[in-house]
């Protein structure tokens, strides 16, 4: 099934680096985290940068009546003037006034909330006393100090695995738990091939509502869908649940490999197995393949954004034929991105953590064909003629499995096929407005 | 603590990016956590800017609270220095550096990094985004131009223009647009600030004879100093709308010594025609609900009035510091000025005033897209799509063009007005259609999830609880135009509870209409 790997046995040098780091901050996970589940209010505790940066961050998503929210902390909080769990508990009944259809309250704690200690935990749980989990509220930290981006969803996650420890609702053991939000359409068609495969109860993590999970125990195995989850795996193992190793379901190679971890684990046959994801299979390799020839030998530079990264790069090189120049993540969980580390050619640099000048130095100086970045450098880029992928679409676009395996090759030959389109007779001369 | 679902400015160290990012040769370092990067798209996506904003953040982490922030920041500065080589340097604290008190105004004049440090402090918890950029705009200015000379022999046509800045709403054009108004009135522009100065810029303000702010919220700060400091008077009439920039012109003038006979530019003026041309006459009264920053805010609603013959049915700011001048302008128009930066107020206020068109800021454009008003966009905080490609200035008479066609646009055009009154169970042009020239963004079928989901639809509010409709009145009621029905309905209750009419039948109806008569 995997191919044999190409890999040295033991990984090149990782350039570890500290400096200004050019990223999101876990509240910006929020965006997703509450259209993934539909009940859910999340509450920032934080100054008035973190309300501006969810906006900014959410753009055009900010409705009239979102389910997100901050409580700005004011110069009488922190001078002391005045009770600041007083002022929470006030701000949430005024919130739960407004959204009675509220069933689950997350207090999102921030830079400002933690640097002055406040103690997000003890208002959590004196205002689940409090509301009876009517709505059950839970805590978890998306500060920039404390997290990069999609760790937001992984503190989120971790949280609600240890509330179900305390608060394990029904006595049904989980089986399989599948951790890591992916889009509805992903979730139902992941569910459709476990389910061929013939393992049933599967939960996942999240799910669209915010029922309690079902207990996890010694018998209970987790799958991660997304690579950021290093704090939910330990919450997971903590209650004695056994992780699947397996690559991430990006592309065809790495769903397969990560269905067939699930299915050796659980004694799927090989004939099942073969039978149930020969067709899901081939239409993957077919959609790939139509973008194969714009990405092939392009040498692509990804930077730090969501810890995707590794899986991204492993994808691009063995699917598409890519050249990877250097990995950028903001945070390597050594043992879970293992495999995807392992598949990637010897030559290629990985790097932790970020000095966004000397990556900028290090990037410009190596001319890649493709820069994955954010969108602070994203134009910037491009106005110096270097073609970018803007990286936070891979956490908003539906990537992961067989049937988006086409869609993920079409993002990222999408801004290389409009370089060809629209250079055309205007070659060289670079226009932008100063 | 406050409770925002969305706010209107962001913190005050923004105010600040955007200065820095206005000028050439400023560099920024800001003391902020990891995340705080964010802001940078502000400029390279909302404005599209084709380089990064000239600013380095220490983004300090959880580990480094255990060391010495303070060196972070240090260290930040001489790499910002060394690699950037601005001709000078602000040094500023995020909300959240602001709480771990590292001195960064001490640190950075113990760095000796061979140009002028300018150190802000921006109270992140008591102040905001224009509050910022105006204070960090005037510790720019007394650093560079104060010690400096102003002239004797000045000529009386020179000026300085105040204000415009990085993310402010069409500020681009508009600068275009006054200049070559001024210019074009024998006006001598010398230094424009702080979009595209230099320091060496900056240093210069105090040779002009007389200063121009034509954004308030930024440059009158600075207006102030320089004429309390070199004696240089200053003209703050915002020329936004046909009207303001005849008074505008007439007060530049009389400034720089020119007589008021012959003021050039009024050839470009075709807003007043328009507005005059009897296709125009329908827009009679339109309701009108206005918010935004006060300078916007305030010109639109006198433009609606004056020039457009509309009704302004309510105003509004977000802006605090200016809630005396929004208050005067409402006055004129005989509504109460809202003043707030909750936009839930703003929604309420928008229902009760049952608006046909709003101009306001990006989230008006929600709150009218949500009710189905028209809406226009007038003021900062703006998306993308209100930093466009073509020319679109607000000021000057080329901006009044320009606003008479976007205010207007988003209206149900004439014709088509009348026929929906006449024929409203036409079957596919009916008044759950869009308006023909628009392209349908929310379709008659969100219509009818709002009204399911008990949304507050402005057009089909439920009945008040103590009025009764007869079903024939309700029926009679559905007959009149929907970007007026919810006004009617409201009057018709109006009338009934004024006269103890109960239920409220289609006799009631028409009394109302001839006792109000709109």
């Amino acid at each position: 099934m995997n191919q044999p790997l190409v890999s040295c046995a033991t990984p090149s040098a990782t350039i570890r680096q500290r400096g200004q780091h050019e990223v999101f901050c876990g509240l910006t996970s929020i965006i997703w985290l509450h259209r993934k589940v539909q009940d859910a209010f999340f509450l920032v505790v934080g100054s008035r940068t973190c309300a501006h940066l969810i906006q900014s961050a959410a753009g055009v998503m900010i409705f009239s009546e979102p389910r997100f929210a901050t409580a700005i902390m004011e110069e009488r909080d922190l001078a002391g003037m005045v009770d600041m769990h007083d002022e929470l508990d006030r701000e949430v009944a005024r919130l739960l006034e407004r959204r009675p259809d509220i069933r689950m309250l997350v207090l999102v704690g921030s830079c400002p909330s933690e640097v002055i200690k406040f103690d997000l935990n003890r208002a959590a749980e004196r205002l689940d006393r409090r509301y009876g989990s009517k709505p059950r509220v839970l805590c978890y930290s998306g500060s920039g100090i404390e997290t990069t981006f999609t760790q937001g969803e992984d503190n989120f996650l971790a949280a609600l695995v240890r509330d179900q420890a305390v608060h394990g609702a029904s006595d049904k053991i989980a089986k399989l738990v599948v951790a890591g939000s992916v889009a509805d359409v992903v979730e139902d068609q992941f569910t459709r091939l476990l389910d061929d495969l013939g393992l049933e109860d599967v939960v996942f993590l999240p799910g669209r509502s915010s029922d309690r999970l079902p207990r996890i125990g010694p018998n209970t195995r987790f799958v991660l869908a997304q690579p950021y989850l290093g704090a939910t795996a330990a919450a997971l193992e903590s209650l004695g649940a056994t992780r699947i190793n397996a690559l991430f379901p990006l592309g065809e190679e790495g769903t397969t490999a990560w269905l067939k971890a699930i299915a050796d684990t659980f004694g799927v046959s090989p004939a099942r197995f073969a039978a149930v994801t020969e067709a899901p299979r081939r239409r993957a390799l077919e959609a790939t393949a139509h973008y194969r020839p714009t990405i092939e030998g392009k040498r692509v530079f990804l930077f730090p954004d969501s810890q995707l990264e590794p899986s991204l790069a492993r994808y691009l090189s063995r699917e598409l034929d890519a050249e990877i120049i250097e990995v950028g993540s903001p945070y390597l969980h050594r043992e879970h991105v293992a495999g995807e580390l392992a598949m990637l050619p010897p030559r290629v640099s990985i790097s932790e953590g970020q000095d966004v000048e000397i990556q900028i130095d290090r990037c410009r100086a190596a001319k890649p064909d493709l820069v994955v970045c954010g969108m602070g450098l994203a134009n910037p880029f491009e106005a110096q003629g270097i073609v970018t992928k803007w990286s936070i679409e891979f956490a908003f676009t539906p990537i992961q499995g067989y049937e988006q395996a086409g869609d993920l090759a079409e993002l990222f030959a999408r801004p290389l096929t409009r370089k060809a389109m629209i250079a055309g007779d205007r070659s060289g001369s670079r226009r932008v407005a100063s | 603590m406050k409770l925002t679902m969305w706010t209107y400015e962001g913190p005050p160290h923004v105010g600040a990016m955007r200065i820095a990012a206005s000028m050439k040769g400023v560099h920024y370092v800001l003391h902020a956590p990891q995340g705080d990067t964010y802001a940078d798209l502000l400029f390279t996506m909302i404005e599209r800017r084709p380089s990064r904003p000239p600013v380095t953040y220490t983004t300090f982490q959880a580990r480094d609270l255990a060391g010495s922030t303070a060196d972070v920041f240090k260290s930040a500065c001489r790499d910002a220095v060394e690699r950037f080589q601005p001709d000078a340097l602000l040094v500023g604290a995020s909300c959240t550096a602001e709480l771990l008190q590292d001195d960064h105004a001490g640190l950075a004049r113990t760095l000796d990094v061979g140009i002028p440090v300018v150190p802000l402090e921006l109270p992140s918890y008591q102040k905001k985004e224009a509050w910022g950029a105006a204070e960090t705009f005037y510790r720019l200015v007394r650093s560079f131009a104060g010690g400096r000379e102003h002239p004797t022999e000045i000529a009386p046509n020179c000026c300085n223009i105040l204000g415009p800045s990085a993310l402010g709403f069409r500020n681009r054009d508009d600068v275009t647009e006054i200049c070559r108004l001024l210019s074009a009135n024998g006006i001598d522009v010398r230094v424009v600030a702080p979009l595209g100065a230099t320091v060496a810029d900056l240093a210069k303000l105090p040779e002009a004879a007389f200063n121009i702010v034509l954004y308030p919220e930024i440059g009158e700060s600075v207006a102030r100093y320089l004429k309390k400091t070199f004696g240089m008077p200053f003209v703050s009439t915002v020329p936004i709308g046909i009207g303001a920039t005849r008074t505008f012109l007439a007060e530049v003038r009389a400034l720089a010594g020119l007589s008021n006979d012959e003021p050039v530019g009024e050839a470009e003026d075709r807003a007043t025609w328009y507005s005059r041309s009897i296709d125009s006459n329908y827009l009679t009264n339109k309701r009108v609900f206005v918010f935004g920053d006060a300078t916007h805010a305030i010109a639109a609603a006198r433009i609606a009035a004056r020039e457009l013959g509309f009704k302004v049915c309510g105003l509004g700011t977000y802006m605090r510091e200016f809630a005396r001048e929004v208050r005067e302008a409402a006055e004129e128009f005989g509504v109460e000025a809202l003043i707030s930066d909750d936009h839930l107020d703003v929604e309420q206020a928008i229902i009760d005033a049952r608006p046909e068109l709003v101009l306001g800021t990006q989230m008006e454009r929600h709150i009218a897209k949500r009710l189905r008003v028209p809406c226009a966009v007038i003021s900062a905080p703006v998306h993308v799509q209100d930093f466009p490609a073509r020319y679109s200035p607000q000021m000057g008479f080329e901006g009044a063009n320009v606003i008479f066609d976007s205010w207007v646009h988003p209206l149900m055009m004439g014709l088509e007005e009348h026929l929906l009154q006449m024929f409203r169970d036409d079957f596919e042009f009916n008044d759950q259609a869009q308006a023909s020239h628009l392209h349908g963004h929310s379709p008659a079928s969100a219509d009818a999830a709002g009204e399911a989901d008990g949304g507050t639809m402005l057009m089909a509010q439920a009945p008040s609880e103590d009025a009764v409709w007869t079903p024939d009145a309700e029926r009679e009621l559905k007959k009149v135009p929907f970007f007026v029905r919810g006004k009617a309905r409201r009057n018709t209750e109006l009338f009934a509870t004024r006269k103890g009419i109960r239920p409220i039948t289609v006799e009631t109806l028409y009394d109302a209409k001839a006792h109000f008569a709109r």
